[in-house]
């Protein structure tokens, strides 16, 4: 793949409920290798839709058309053994909830060392290995323990790093990360950014960030795709988009974060 | 997961004034139509039977194990006896029967499972053990114990099904109750100053009744259907007061020569039975408020 | 006098257990808004059970106008439930889906006997109106709106019996961020227009500012720091509350 294809090109996504009804219309944008894009949006804007869309994740009754091309492959219409191959070690996606996206009756040690198993065949001591390796890099105290505990063992923050940990042991191209804070305290939230940040620059990864929270989305991403009822209604450098909004919706958005921002500035 | 189904949700339930107030004045359901249809048979029937029946019902002068025809329009038992006649009256104690120990199973069912739900730990515990025991126990055997003590009559049998109903009954009515107790409009409630009863009548109880209701409709059908077994082991009210039950028993013999005499109690039970499940999804349906209305 | 005062509080859920609650003491003064900040864990919940009057404290007390407050007094209580109202955190799941909007906010006035009847249907229109719901939204049931909407008819529900106090738990934590502007600006001017105190309780730093003139910071169920807004987010003594301003997304300038 040569430097100008992108990692992720996505054209004319819709997503249609059982109904017919679409949740998601014509929506479309790349990211490239390295790139960090923000999807914006509230409830009902179809972001969390396009995030699984994009790796083939959608719910059972949801159908996608359009395009999509992940790593080369069309995820659209995509069988799930093709599928298979994409996640984990093309894209990965960490979730808002750690404790569903967890399985609470499984070892975390097991549930990091499943996608290792799977992409590099690795067994045994080298996969044991490769599993403490990954939660040391999500700088979690003692992998040891970790690896040995359940879910509801350990803390929120802890269970979000081992979610983190499990996608990105296959060094994957592409994370993409929905609302991944939103469920955490704000300490907590602040040191997960600030992992997640650092563990994408040092592999250049790609990283798409799904939230509705425009401080957050401007401290990951430089550009951002504004959603608004399954629509694009804006898209930009997230500086502009903050300093000289166009669209109606971007723009009471935009007044909305600074009332709130500004009621912090009380000296 | 929850996110995408709140995402899907919230699309399409943006709040559109003009098609809810329309829809809702027209609430009906096919399934409470045909259940309403299906029990008014039956209940016309038995009401019928209190006034006229074709024969009297110890009249057994009739021939014996005749085919349907004109006098007869079901045919006769074995002892000559008409079967339309015992058909009649059947409705009625099957009738008697469903409501009856449905009447005692959710009166003590719904009592208990109120209580177990707000009881403190232990006490929650004790009677949630002696439930599930409770229910361990096949209601027929159940049943079949209590009557063979106090004796086999149509009294005992409702009370022997009723009360092996009301442990099915309290323990849904627990859990259903707890998961009410956990909502925030209960709290709400309370902060308002609302009374626990209060509590129990304008909200626990209105929002387990969709579900327990079509519970008890099952639970009339299983009762029905377990006084129809009981008759049949020879355990229930003694002829010719006999229940749709004992006359498939009395059929038994002689279905190969008289087949009518078991289909009809046969296709009778499942009309009941049938009946009262689709009045209860009907009616289940139409009261809920939620439930978005087609035409 | 304040109107809501809890003295040295301490709530232990079992013996020999850490207790949720240690030593807290904050007053509600009327016209002073009070605002709650906490993460999880900090105890948060626990104040709201005390402060709801759904648990009593295993250590210290609570005033309710300078008396202590005893769940056992219905006459006590009844006074209690008529001046402390509640906004809770879920829209979704704070309203019985089964009763119609205006039998949900007229609860209160018939559970404390305030008013009944038509006395009690106007009065149930004015909150309507207060928080900026159409008249009819009385007939429909809650489903029919959305979780912003919803969380008004809780609003009206709080205000209708004229609390002299107004609880939020998170008010607006579950609604969109478009949302939330209005709902906090809904509850600043009611607070205004029907002389109530709000006290609220969030983890978010924001939200409290915006709204609440005195704020309490908790952590590990104890207060940190408390103080004036301005003072305890301008210039937080405590390293916690520090780390918990630092630690709050902000917008590039």
């Amino acid at each position: 793949m040569s430097d100008d294809t992108p990692l992720l090109d996505v054209r004319g996504l819709r997503v249609a409920s059982r109904t017919g009804a679409p949740l998601v219309q014509d929506v479309s944008f790349t990211v490239g290798t390295g790139e960090r894009l923000g999807l914006i949006g509230e409830s009902g804007s179809g972001k969390s839709l396009t995030s699984f869309a994009v790796t083939g994740l959608l719910p059972d009754g949801l159908s996608a058309s359009g395009s999509v091309v992940l790593g080369g492959m069309q995820v659209v219409g995509a069988r799930e053994r093709e599928l298979v191959t994409v996640r984990g070690n093309i894209a990965s996606v960490v979730f808002q909830e750690p404790l569903t996206a967890l399985d609470p009756l499984m070892r975390l040690g097991k549930q990091v060392a499943e996608p290792l198993r799977r992409h590099l065949g690795l067994r045994g001591a080298a996969l044991r290995d490769a599993v403490h390796g990954a939660l040391d890099e999500v700088r979690l105290p003692d992998p040891e323990r970790i690896a040995r505990a359940y879910p509801h063992e350990i803390s929120g923050g802890q269970r979000q790093r081992v979610a983190i940990a499990a996608a990105l042991a296959c060094r994957p191209r592409l994370l993409i990360a929905d609302e991944p804070t939103t469920a955490l305290d704000v300490t907590v939230q602040a040191e997960i950014l600030a992992l997640i940040d650092t563990l994408v620059a040092e592999r250049d990864m790609a990283l798409v960030f799904v939230s509705h929270d425009l401080a957050v989305v401007s401290r990951m991403t430089d550009t951002a795709v504004v959603l608004r009822h399954g629509r694009v209604v804006e898209r930009g450098p997230m500086t502009r988009l903050l300093s000289a909004p166009t669209d109606p919706y971007t723009i009471e958005l935009v007044r909305s974060a600074r009332r709130l921002d500004a009621a912090l500035e009380v000296s | 997961m929850s996110a995408i189904v709140d995402e899907a949700a919230g699309q399409s339930g943006e709040t559109r004034p003009e098609e809810t107030g329309a829809t809702r004045t027209r609430r009906h359901s096919v399934t409470l139509t045909i259940g309403l249809i299906l029990l008014g048979i039956v209940v016309v029937v038995a009401v019928v039977s209190l006034f006229w029946v074709p024969f009297a019902p110890g009249d057994t002068s009739g021939e014996r194990l005749e085919h349907p025809d004109a006098t007869h329009w079901l045919g006769t038992d074995k002892l000559g006896r008409d079967l339309l006649t015992q058909l009649m009256i059947g409705a009625r104690i099957a009738l008697t029967v469903g409501v009856g120990s449905v009447a005692i199973g959710a009166v003590i069912g719904i009592t208990l499972g109120l209580l177990a739900a707000f009881a403190a730990a232990w006490l929650d515990d004790t009677i949630s053990a002696a439930l599930d025991i409770l229910i361990a126990f096949p209601t027929l055997l159940l049943a079949m114990l209590i009557v063979a003590a106090q004796g086999a009559s149509l009294g005992t049998a409702i009370i022997a099904i009723g009360l092996a109903m009301s442990a099915v009954v309290a323990r849904l009515t627990r859990v259903l109750a707890k998961r009410v107790l956990s909502q925030q409009y209960v709290t709400a409630a309370r902060t308002s100053g609302t009374g626990w009863f209060g509590v129990i009548g304008r909200h626990i109880l209105p929002n387990i009744w969709p579900t327990l209701s079509v519970n008890l409709a099952l639970q009339f059908g299983i009762a029905v259907l377990a006084e129809a077994s009981l008759s049949y082991l020879g355990l229930g009210a003694p002829p010719p007061n006999a229940s749709w039950g004992r006359l498939l028993q009395e059929a038994q013999g002689t279905v190969a020569v008289a087949p009518v005499g078991a289909i009809a109690p046969g296709v009778a039970l499942v009309v009941l039975v049938i009946g009262v499940n689709l009045l209860a999804d009907g009616l289940r349906d139409v009261a809920d408020p939620t439930r978005k209305r087609s035409r | 006098m304040a109107v809501l005062e809890l003295r040295d509080v301490g709530f232990s859920y079992r013996r020999n257990v850490k207790p949720a609650l240690d030593g807290v003491s904050f007053a509600v003064e009327a016209g002073r808004s009070v605002g709650l900040v906490g993460e999880s864990g900090a105890g948060k919940t626990t104040v709201l059970s005390l402060l709801l009057g759904l648990s009593s404290p295993t250590a210290g007390q609570i005033l309710f106008d300078g008396a202590p407050l005893d769940r056992r007094d219905r006459e006590m209580m009844r006074e209690f439930r008529r001046s402390v109202q509640t906004v809770f955190q879920d829209p979704y799941s704070s309203l019985d889906p089964r009763q119609s909007v205006g039998r949900i906010i007229g609860e209160p006035l018939r559970s404390l006997g305030i008013a009944t009847g038509a006395d009690a249907n106007e009065r149930v229109a004015a909150a309507l109106q207060a928080v900026g719901l159409p008249a009819d939204a009385s007939r429909r049931y809650p489903h029919e709106f959305s979780g912003g909407q919803r969380q008004r008819i809780a609003i009206a529900r709080a205000v209708v019996a004229r609390p002299r106090i107004l609880l939020a738990d998170e008010p607006v934590s579950a609604l969109d961020v478009t949302t939330r502007i209005q709902i906090i600006e809904l509850l600043a001017e009611l607070g205004v227009s029907e002389g109530m105190t709000v006290v609220m309780v969030s983890h978010d730093l924001g939200v409290v500012a915006a709204l609440c003139e005195h704020t309490v910071v908790l952590q590990g169920g104890r207060i940190v720091e408390q103080g004036d807004t301005r003072d305890v987010l301008g210039s937080p003594a405590d390293p916690y509350t520090r780390r918990l301003l630092d630690s709050v997304p902000r917008l590039p300038v």
